[in-house]
């Protein structure tokens, strides 16, 4: 079963790439994204118990990340074919079969038992996504790609140069291949110490570089501000996701090895560090889309820095991932429409917004609500508990500034954000025919519904299946079955 | 050949390349590497796996024969042949290199290596051609070099690789090769928008984004 979530985007992607008819293949884009995750739903219900030689399978963790990055797929994929349609002048068959591609590699990355097939996954994942980047096919897009291949290329030859050294760590200790997680986490404590460290410090920088951790971010604004809203959305929650996942595999083997008290100082600090420096690009941003990738960069600041506190926060960082895939897909996709509707996203021409389009513009106002922190949205809770964890752990300091630059954060983004939605109405602007209907807002408003009904309620499988991926970043194995972790 | 003879001369390499202005040099340097590599497999005796030999003739394949095909592919289009005024001048570049590998000497001396018949120089060769590609990315101007200076990083990569090709399944081997060929043939595809975009390939046009 496990291959199948695999080959049915790759499949889609085949048929995008052969389609001659530009609706029918913008269309394959919710078809398959329902499919893929109708089939992971399935695949969850009937969790098997994986053997620890398995090159492919879905764990609790690999399970989470990978429900993530299908609802939020589906949630793109059904804003797709309105937003093509509004751009009949490009043609979109790479577009098409960039997206699938991801989707499948994606599935790849979450199902991989082995470092080297998450690497393969990671990179190939790079490769497929510039062309996205490339859509607008002008010189400022141009220059993001190239930026975005050149970054991420490096960082992920750096993560493989990670995953080598930590095979090395392996080698002198003696376990025997194929190094598959379980194995390395079980043998955990005969891997050579200087070499996982090594390792685990490689890996950080290159999967940051993928995740845009600061200082390794810089890509993330040109790429995110040239791309369309609906591939922001899937690069922030989907591309930093897969990274994510990547790293935390890497990390719950150094948890295992008893090397966490190491890993969680350097996870600490790099997330205070890209929240801080998202901070200070944030204030005065006049760009909006490059606003939201700094606040891309800030929520990977936080998860890294959830998993950095550790304890009760681990859990909450791998539930921030949901909150903040859930709530950037609706401000990367309002952020777009809004940037149709004026064509251009910068600030003196884009105001008063909530007067052309209403619900774009609402919902821009309160995505940015949710992302900040505004109760009962889902990254309220995530933000709050990992505040309460530093707080109560020991990590006092780190608590503190958290939530002193939340608070910066939010002010930094509120100008912006207030001055696009509800500002005096720019002589410059200009008219475009775009206009808010149903096609282009219902996908944003079903993420937004998610985004709080995730807030309000957690639904039992899926609490166990966050508690099962906790445990497995903690160290304490691949928790394959939900049974086992229930109380 | 010895190993060390070898792993001697792609530490040359390295500093053939940081002080090259020349485009079509560092590009042949770079291929020269590149198969001075695919040759350490048989130098380090490891020619009794068929496995290990058919992904050394792959990489020889690829690094000698498709990459330099696609870089001089672009190269023709471009009409570019030096590099002129790098963001760090060729004598810095020079002392940079040998600081970094110095630094790489210490770091390595820091790694314990498994007890066995590993060349003594593979682990800081591998880290000083790592940093030599890293100082090629970032201080040069022209895409074409750019894209010289991940093949390096990459070719340090593929040295310190072969500490573990023992170990290493061909699935993991195959992936590496694969994304290699497929980094440098989908950058081919933007150098080629670039030059169209801009009618050069300096990545000094792609300035405009910036805070």
């Amino acid at each position: 079963m496990a291959w199948i979530l695999i080959a049915l985007p790759l499949a889609a992607a085949a048929a995008a790439f052969l389609v001659d008819s530009p609706s029918v293949r913008a269309r394959l884009l919710p078809a398959t994204g329902s499919l893929h995750l109708l089939l992971l739903l399935w695949t969850l219900r009937r969790w098997a118990s994986l053997p620890a030689g398995a090159w492919l399978g879905l764990d609790a963790l690999g399970g989470w990340v990978l429900l993530v990055i299908s609802v939020l797929f589906c949630i793109c994929a059904f804003y797709a074919p309105s937003y093509l349609a509004l751009r009949p002048e490009r043609d979109h068959r790479i577009f098409c079969v960039s997206l699938l591609g991801f989707l499948g590699l994606a599935s790849l990355l979450a199902e991989a038992r082995h470092p080297g097939v998450a690497w393969v996954a990671m990179e190939t994942t790079t490769l497929v996504t510039a062309p996205l980047v490339y859509f607008n096919r002008n010189r400022r897009s141009l220059e993001a790609t190239w930026k975005y291949l050149v970054l991420g290329s490096v960082g992920i030859a750096l993560a493989l140069l990670g995953t080598l050294f930590i095979a090395y760590a392996a080698h002198m200790g003696g376990v025997e291949e194929p190094l598959q997680y379980p194995r390395l986490m079980a043998e955990a404590g005969r891997l050579s110490r200087p070499w996982l460290r090594a390792g685990f410090v490689l890996t950080l920088v290159g999967y940051g570089t993928k995740m845009g951790l600061a200082p390794l971010h810089t890509w993330k604004p040109d790429a995110y501000g040239e791309t369309p809203g609906i591939v922001g959305a899937l690069l922030a929650g989907g591309v930093t996701s897969c990274a994510f996942l990547a790293l935390l595999r890497i990390y719950a083997v150094m948890a295992a090895a008893g090397e966490d008290v190491f890993a969680r100082e350097i996870l600490v600090g790099f997330g205070l560090l890209s929240m801080a420096w998202a901070l200070v690009f944030m204030v005065g941003q006049t760009d909006f889309k490059r606003l939201l990738a700094y606040s891309s960069v800030e929520h990977m600041g936080i998860l890294v820095l959830g998993i950095g506190i550790g304890g009760g926060a681990t859990r909450f960082a791998l539930y921030h991932l949901a909150a903040n895939a859930l709530v950037k897909s609706v401000l990367f996709l309002s952020a777009g429409n809004i940037h149709r509707s004026y064509a251009s996203k910068q600030l003196p021409h884009v105001t008063g917004a909530i007067r052309r389009t209403p619900v774009s513009a609402g919902l821009f106002l309160l995505g940015f609500l949710a992302i900040t922190g505004l109760p009962p949205f889902a990254p309220f809770i995530s933000e709050y508990n990992i505040a309460a964890a530093a707080l109560g752990g020991g990590h006092v300091l780190a608590g503190a500034l958290f939530l002193l630059l939340l608070a910066g954060i939010f002010l930094g983004m509120s100008d912006t954000v207030v001055k696009v939605v509800f500002g005096t109405p720019s002589p410059q602007r200009v008219r475009t025919p775009y206009r808010d209907t149903p096609a282009t807002t219902a996908p944003l408003i079903a993420a937004l519904g998610l985004a709080l009904l995730l807030g309000l309620w957690l639904p039992g499988p899926l609490r166990a299946m966050l508690d099962g991926a906790a445990a497995t970043v903690a160290g304490h194995g691949p928790v394959v079955r939900i049974a086992e972790v229930r109380p | 050949m010895s190993p060390d003879l070898l792993i001697a001369l792609v530490m040359l390499t390295n500093f053939t390349l940081v002080a090259t202005s020349r485009i079509n040099k560092a590009i042949q340097v770079a291929v020269a590497q590149g198969v001075i590599l695919g040759l350490m497999p048989l130098a380090m005796g490891l020619g009794r796996h068929v496995h290990i030999l058919a992904m050394a003739a792959a990489a020889i394949a690829v690094k000698g024969w498709f990459i330099p095909f696609l870089l001089r592919r672009a190269l023709r289009h471009v009409k570019i042949h030096r590099e002129v005024d790098p963001f760090i001048g060729y004598t810095a570049s020079l002392l940079l290199c040998a600081a970094g590998t110095g630094l790489s000497l210490v770091l390595a001396h820091n790694l314990p290596l498994k007890p066995g018949a590993t060349p003594a120089f593979l682990v800081p060769a591998a880290l000083a051609t790592l940093f030599t590609g890293f100082l090629l990315l970032v201080s040069r101007r022209k895409a074409l070099t750019q894209v010289v200076g991940y093949l390096v990083l990459e070719n340090g990569i593929y040295l310190f690789a072969l500490l573990l090709v023992e170990d290493m399944p061909v699935l993991v081997e195959t992936g590496i090769l694969l994304d290699l060929f497929v980094g440098v043939f989908v950058m081919g595809i933007v150098i080629n928008h670039i030059r169209t975009a801009f009618d050069s390939t300096d990545t000094r046009h792609l300035a405009e984004l910036k805070d």
